[in-house]
């Protein structure tokens, strides 16, 4: 089990940002030095709404301790309203996981603009030590990939 | 032949699970399933698991071996395990026929060692049907429910439960019961097995033959207008086949786990879309073609390739489970119907 | 018993057949038993002479006319309450022509569970009714008498609606929208522990045994190529090697049917495992009238389904867990 320097356990998070916003609100992150862990893997895609519900799953199966997807603020999608899509996907998605007994904290959705740098560190560090809480993922994981 | 009290089983079993893993039928909210006797389990009084026992043999899944990968190295692992003995109480007569149809399968040359190392250590006690159902045609395939074969034969009373050897095997097993049970004549049970002979005569599908089924009706069936009609509402699911106690159609996959491979096995059935990928594809492209293949091999080719035994028990799994209920009874009525028709 | 009889049924169809209305019948083949009647379509009035109509008419017939409108002519079809939901939302999705199909609607008191009666009664071959009491015929142990509510299943408990939504005839007398005790489960399922409500469905979904047939049957799946079929999916699996591809095939299963689903019941029907498949369902259908207001899938043609749908106030996703939970 990976652990940071304080002994605390290290969650492996995978974020899914939009490519419009929340991928360069990360950039922008990168260049004012504000820092996040690197346990945060980012994936692009073109548009938080491309991210299907299994998209989620397979991450918690591959390993995931945590999933937060991050698009435009609503009203800001640079497709008009992908991201309204995305929010009532998830927001369905979420309530099921809690009510098969997953804990909801692993999962998150956040806006975050190009220019909210600050914001997606402070989410990324804020979802990181909550998942960190909760350690190991051990309800959607399949035993097969573990190491 | 030997009996012990119905009310002294849980003695029996406590006895028999004390050094091998024993397996029954309990109830379960998904109707009787086999599931290892501890302590408190009760015997389901239920005449059929809704799986079949094939699961102790040639389980749903089953890993083949496993490849690890770390820089530019692959090591190969043998995942296999030695089976220990195991003893499975319960089985029903057409059951136990199933691991004859599975045996010709999996143990002609070249065997395949993983099924061949679970059916050496396992050990079977059939069961007499006291009560068949509506459902059972067993008789059709020349099985009597009142012997079952396997290692041991045993038959309920309304109090007691005689044991009856039937292999080398099953002798050596009884005689290490012999503390517990007590010897009795060798036709104890045969007032059971009369009642039991006699109420397979009552059943609604007594009649139905396999008379005009066999190894050489492929020219007579194949082309069969009648599958039109018999497969039109099949869904397509897997859920005669997988329930089937002689079902043994497998896929081989290859599971990426991030960090090597799991290759393991997993039942296929002739009813899916994606059965048989080969480099052109399904063969069977229509559900008309899937549903043929199903019958024609129960009924047709494998009979062909074994000596004429047909790959069919009568267990009356697929009758009771089908969601359309289209099941072997129908498709050979309708077969047999169309061909003297016309 | 049924309000509407089989005799009823075959003069419509016969009627129909002969006035050129329509070249085909989907109805229920007679099978070895009472309760194992398989869909079957009829052709002529000689065919019709296996035409059955009983208590155990449960098959949902809407999904057939996907495949059975490709084949010229007009096809008869009979549906009870339950089935015009999903003929309308199948409409709604463009999946059949509705020129091609002759709906006539009947009505419906719930159809029987053959397996309760056999857990109750023993192994039987003749259900017989006589108004709310059933005369079941064991094979050995004589005739059994019972309560017919005792026999249905939890869909007919828990009906909906006793109204056809969609037909061109009604046979009988059109009923209700019922004001139904369907999400009690569910909200029972919320009260518990998220420890708890893991165990309960970890032992559920456990007995899976990926025959398909809850996918199969449903009238909401009607995709040529299911994902969890197609080897380039990266989901495709024939068998849940693993705990999570129960969970997965199962959340995906209902996701994909989300504001879709008419709650017809038919994949808790036909599960081999008796796995209760429609709290998925109806977890799903509750979320969507608590957080984007009262939809009834198929209620109506055209209507936007709620996931294909939004509104510039909807619910944020981190709230939506303990909203679901708030009980009506």
């Amino acid at each position: 089990m990976p652990l940071n320097e304080n002994g605390e356990y290290r969650p492996l998070i995978v974020a899914f940002c939009c490519n419009w916003c929340s991928y360069a609100g990360a950039d922008l992150a990168g260049n004012n030095r504000l820092s996040y862990p690197a346990d945060v893997k980012i994936i692009r895609v073109p548009c938080s709404c491309r991210v299907n519900p299994t998209f989620v799953l397979r991450a918690f199966q591959r390993g995931a301790d945590g999933v937060i997807l991050c698009g435009c603020h609503p009203g800001d999608c640079h497709y008009t309203s992908g991201n309204y899509y995305t929010r009532r996907r998830m927001a369905l998605l979420f309530s099921m996981l809690d009510y098969l007994g997953i804990e909801k904290e692993r999962t998150r959705v956040e806006w975050v603009s190009a220019a909210e740098g600050a914001k997606f560190a402070s989410t990324m560090n804020d979802f990181c030590k909550t998942v960190a809480a909760l350690g190991e993922s051990k309800r959607l994981e399949d035993l097969r990939c573990k190491k | 032949m030997r009996k012990i009290a119905r009310e002294r089983l849980d003695e029996l079993f406590a006895k028999i699970a004390a050094d091998k893993t024993l397996y029954l039928p309990v109830d379960t909210d998904g109707g009787a399933q086999f599931l290892p006797w501890k302590e408190g389990t009760a015997l389901s009084s239920a005449l059929h698991t809704v799986r079949s026992p094939k699961d102790f043999f040639f389980p749903q899944t089953e890993n083949l071996m496993a490849f690890r990968r770390e820089g530019k190295k692959i090591e190969l692992i043998d995942v296999r395990k030695e089976q220990e003995d195991f003893v499975v109480f319960g089985v029903r007569a057409c059951d136990v026929r199933a691991f004859d149809v599975l045996d010709n399968v999996f143990l002609k040359e070249p065997a395949d060692t993983y099924y061949q190392n679970r059916r050496q250590h396992g050990i079977i006690l059939s069961l007499g049907c006291g009560k068949p159902a509506e459902t059972c045609f067993c008789s059709t395939f020349g099985i009597d429910p009142a012997e079952p074969k396997g290692d041991v034969a045993c038959f309920f009373s309304d109090d007691e439960l005689f044991l009856e050897p039937v292999t080398e095997k099953g002798k050596a097993f009884l005689a290490s019961l012999d503390g517990l049970t007590e010897a009795c004549a060798e036709n104890a049970a045969d007032a059971l097995k009369a009642q039991t002979r006699e109420r397979m005569k009552q059943l609604p599908l007594a009649d139905l033959t396999t008379d005009a089924f066999g190894g050489d009706k492929t020219e007579t069936y194949f082309r069969s207008p009648a599958w039109a009609e018999l497969s039109r509402s099949c869904l397509g699911c897997g859920t005669c086949t997988f329930v089937c106690p002689t079902c043994q159609c497998y896929d081989i996959k290859d599971f990426d786990t991030g960090h090597g491979v799991s290759r393991y096995r997993c039942w296929d059935s002739c009813m899916y879309s994606e059965f048989t990928k080969m480099s052109a594809g399904q063969p069977r492209l229509t559900q008309l073609e899937r549903f043929r293949q199903r019958f024609m091999h129960k009924l047709v080719y494998y009979p062909a390739n074994n000596d004429g035994m047909f790959s069919c028990v009568g267990c009356g799994r697929c009758l009771a489970k089908c969601p359309i209920h289209m099941n072997i009874v129908k498709v050979m009525k309708t077969l047999v119907k169309e061909a003297q028709g016309e | 018993m049924q309000e509407i009889t089989r005799d009823q049924l075959l003069r419509k169809a016969k009627e129909l057949l002969q006035n050129g209305t329509v070249d085909r019948v989907m109805g229920w083949k007679k099978g070895e038993f009472d309760y194992d009647l398989t869909p079957a379509v009829f052709k002529t009035e000689g065919d019709l002479s296996e035409f059955v109509y009983s208590d155990f008419c449960g098959a949902n017939f809407s999904k057939y006319l996907v495949s059975e409108t490709r084949a010229d002519g007009k096809v008869l079809v009979f549906l009870k309450p339950c089935d015009t939901y999903s003929f309308n939302q199948l409409l709604t999705e463009h999946r059949f022509d509705r020129e091609k199909v002759y709906a006539v609607g009947i009505p419906c008191d719930g159809m029987l569970d053959a397996s309760k009666i056999r857990a109750a009664a023993g192994d039987f071959t003749t259900v017989t009714a006589h108004g709310d009491k059933l005369i079941v015929k064991t094979l050995f142990d004589g005739e059994v008498e019972a309560d017919r509510n005792a026999f249905l299943p939890d869909r007919c408990v828990n009906c909906k609606s006793k109204k056809h939504v969609c037909y061109d005839e009604l046979l009988g007398t059109d009923g209700e929208v019922l004001d139904s005790h369907r999400f009690d489960e569910v909200e029972k399922l919320e009260s518990m522990t998220a420890d708890e409500r893991f165990a309960f469905w970890q032992g559920e979904l456990s007995r899976c045994i990926r025959c398909n047939a809850c996918r199969d049957v449903c009238p909401a799946c009607t995709c040529e190529k299911c994902v969890f079929d197609n080897p380039k999916s990266g989901v495709e699996n024939k068998a849940a090697a693993d705990s999570f591809e129960e969970k997965m095939f199962h959340i995906i299963r209902a996701f994909h049917v989300a504001g879709r689903c008419t709650d017809c019941g038919e994949c808790s029907r036909v599960c081999p495992q008796h796995i209760p498949l429609h709290p998925l369902n109806r977890k799903f259908i509750k979320d969507i009238n608590t957080f984007y207001g009262a939809y009834q899938a198929g209620e109506e043609v055209g209507t936007r389904a709620p996931l294909t749908n939004y509104s510039k106030t909807d619910i944020e996703p981190k709230d939506a867990a303990e909203r679901g939970k708030t009980h009506a």
